[in-house]
């Protein structure tokens, strides 16, 4: 096999990877190797044309191919190497070993101190969530209709249903409707909007797009071809009622039911993954469960905006190149604990450090208004924020002080006193 | 004429209520901040929208390179833009914020590129 060494090797070269990367050289690491499956860096970003970017991390409004060009930057500038058109088979911590392959050097063997997993998500398909029917084409994910128009300069089709409110789905209404396709309706099994309020304004009703709140769709009819999709009206326990049965006769229907976190290769290595996230269990280092093993950015869990990848995975890359050179500190963990209201906590670990602060993001249950986001370790309250609103589309986060960590610490929203 | 607004410009979506003929605005409320109050009076009388696209290349390797409006343009004139933006095809080199149309349908606005082509 090819043989390649380095200090720091990063999977995936997307928005967290590139950010990883630059952050792993800035720290030190001498040789730090981004391996990458597409033929460009950027990830998902390339295909994201739409603005809503940076608004945080640049203070500017920024379209996804502009942020993954400023991260590219960060790490050629900082003197990361990058090996495209690459595809990581697996990766052996125990050994310091990636198995990767590429057509021109063949099966090869990357030697790496320390790697960063950086892989991103795949999409929820229609096999995933058995929709009844036929098996006809024109049945995409979002994600991929996407990367088709945007990338390839494929149109999907003509006429089109959308299952899903999310902003990916939103998103590809308005990117359909300005290429010259109908977009018929846009059906959310949930009685809210997944997404946020301003793609429903600047993709829905810009384009006389109605969204059918409550609905689902029932099932795909067509022989080759989509010819029409069958929706229906969901109870309060999100059953279809068949008597609400609707026709709506279309070429296409495109899925935006959620995003899985790409963990194929982090499992195969007994790496331990969180059932919540579907991420790696990872501590406040972005380390997971294998010491030479660190994760950021929508592999560990899906992310809102990118600008809080680029800040994860800036601690992902910098702890890993600390590993690499010997310098990481080794501490006890502590659970993090999830209290009322909150769906998951990232980092699920924390390692008592006795110093400084680490933030841990989580997503809540339900909306709420006017709450306290909490902290607590042993019996004592060491962290506490007021929140106007939470909701479950918008990342929270608490910085937990280590000093006051002594046991597993719990993570509640609770409304005012 | 009176129109309720949902506020884009943060998460909050505040329900802005204004009340006017054309450009001349009687009456608004609803909204929480001064950038809110803003968009209400601005979409009220002309709303505005970036645009966000792609444009051909003469390399079928690459078919594609992103592109946006620098700045904002009305509305109604979007689909009159994609018509441009559909009829033109660039040629390496490419960099980004290079001006691929300028001045779009009379707009005062460039179509600039957001990515690269080499």
């Amino acid at each position: 096999m090819y043989q390649i060494y380095c200090d720091v090797a990063v999977i995936g070269a997307g928005p967290a990877g590139l950010a990883a990367a630059a952050a792993a050289k800035g720290e030190g690491a001498e040789k730090v190797l981004l391996i990458e499956r597409d033929s460009s860096t950027g990830g998902i970003l390339q295909q994201c044309i739409h603005p809503g970017f940076g608004l945080t991390y640049f203070k500017e409004e920024l379209t996804g191919p502009e942020y993954a060009g400023r991260f590219a930057k960060k790490a050629e500038e900082a003197g990361a190497q990058v090996l495209l058109d690459t595809m990581v088979l697996e990766i052996l911590p125990d050994e310091n070993k990636i198995i990767c392959a590429n057509g021109k050097l063949g099966l090869t063997e990357v030697n790496a101190k320390s790697i960063v997993l950086s892989m991103g998500c795949r999409e929820r398909t229609r096999a995933n969530i058995q929709i009844p029917g036929t098996r006809p084409a024109g049945v995409y994910t979002a994600g991929a209709a996407q990367r088709l128009m945007n990338r390839q300069n494929l149109m999907v089709g003509k006429n089109v249903v959308i299952l899903g409110s999310g902003d990916i789905g939103m998103i590809m209404a308005r990117r359909m409707s300005l290429e010259g396709a109908k977009v018929h309706a846009v059906v959310e099994l949930n009685s809210f909007l997944a997404g946020l309020t301003r793609n429903k304004v600047q993709c829905l009703d810009d384009f006389g797009i109605p969204l059918m709140l409550s609905h689902t769709i029932t099932r795909i009819e067509g022989n080759e071809r989509v010819e029409g999709v069958y929706v229906a009206k969901v109870d309060d326990k999100l059953c279809p009622m068949p008597e609400t049965e609707e026709y709506i006769p279309c070429d296409t229907l495109l899925l935006s039911v959620g995003l899985l976190p790409e963990n194929e290769i982090t499992k195969k290595a007994g790496i331990e993954l969180s059932p919540i996230t579907g991420g790696p269990a990872v501590n406040q280092f972005m380390q997971t469960t294998a010491p030479s093993v660190y994760a950021c950015g929508n592999v560990v869990h899906v992310n809102d905006l990118v600008d809080n990848v680029s800040g994860e995975s800036a601690v992902a890359g910098a702890c890993a190149a600390r590993y690499a050179m010997g310098t990481l500190a080794k501490a006890d963990e502590v659970n993090t604990v999830t209290g009322e209201n909150v769906r998951y906590l990232c980092p699920q670990h924390l390692a008592k450090t006795g110093d400084g602060k680490a933030k841990v993001f989580f997503r809540v249950l339900r909306p709420d208004e006017n709450v306290t986001l909490q902290a607590v370790s042993g019996d004592k309250v060491i962290a506490r924020k007021k929140a106007a609103r939470v909701n479950p589309g918008e990342m929270c986060n608490i910085d937990i002080p280590l000093a006051e960590v002594s046991g597993d610490v719990t993570v509640s929203v609770v409304k005012e006193a | 004429m009176k129109k309720t607004i949902i506020c884009t410009v943060c998460p909050m979506g505040c329900h802005i209520e204004v009340e006017g003929e054309g450009a001349n605005i009687t009456a608004i409320s609803g909204h929480t901040c001064k950038r809110g109050e803003e968009y209400g009076r601005q979409e009220f009388v002309e709303p505005k929208r970036i645009l966000t696209t792609t444009v051909k290349t003469d390399n079928p390797a690459i078919p594609l390179v992103p592109v946006r409006s620098k700045g904002l343009l009305p509305k109604d004139k979007i689909a009159d833009c994609m018509e441009v933006i559909q009829k033109t095809t660039v040629k390496a080199p490419v960099a980004v914020y290079d001006v691929i149309i300028e001045n779009i349908c009379g707009t005062g606005i460039d179509i600039v590129a957001t990515g690269t082509l080499k």
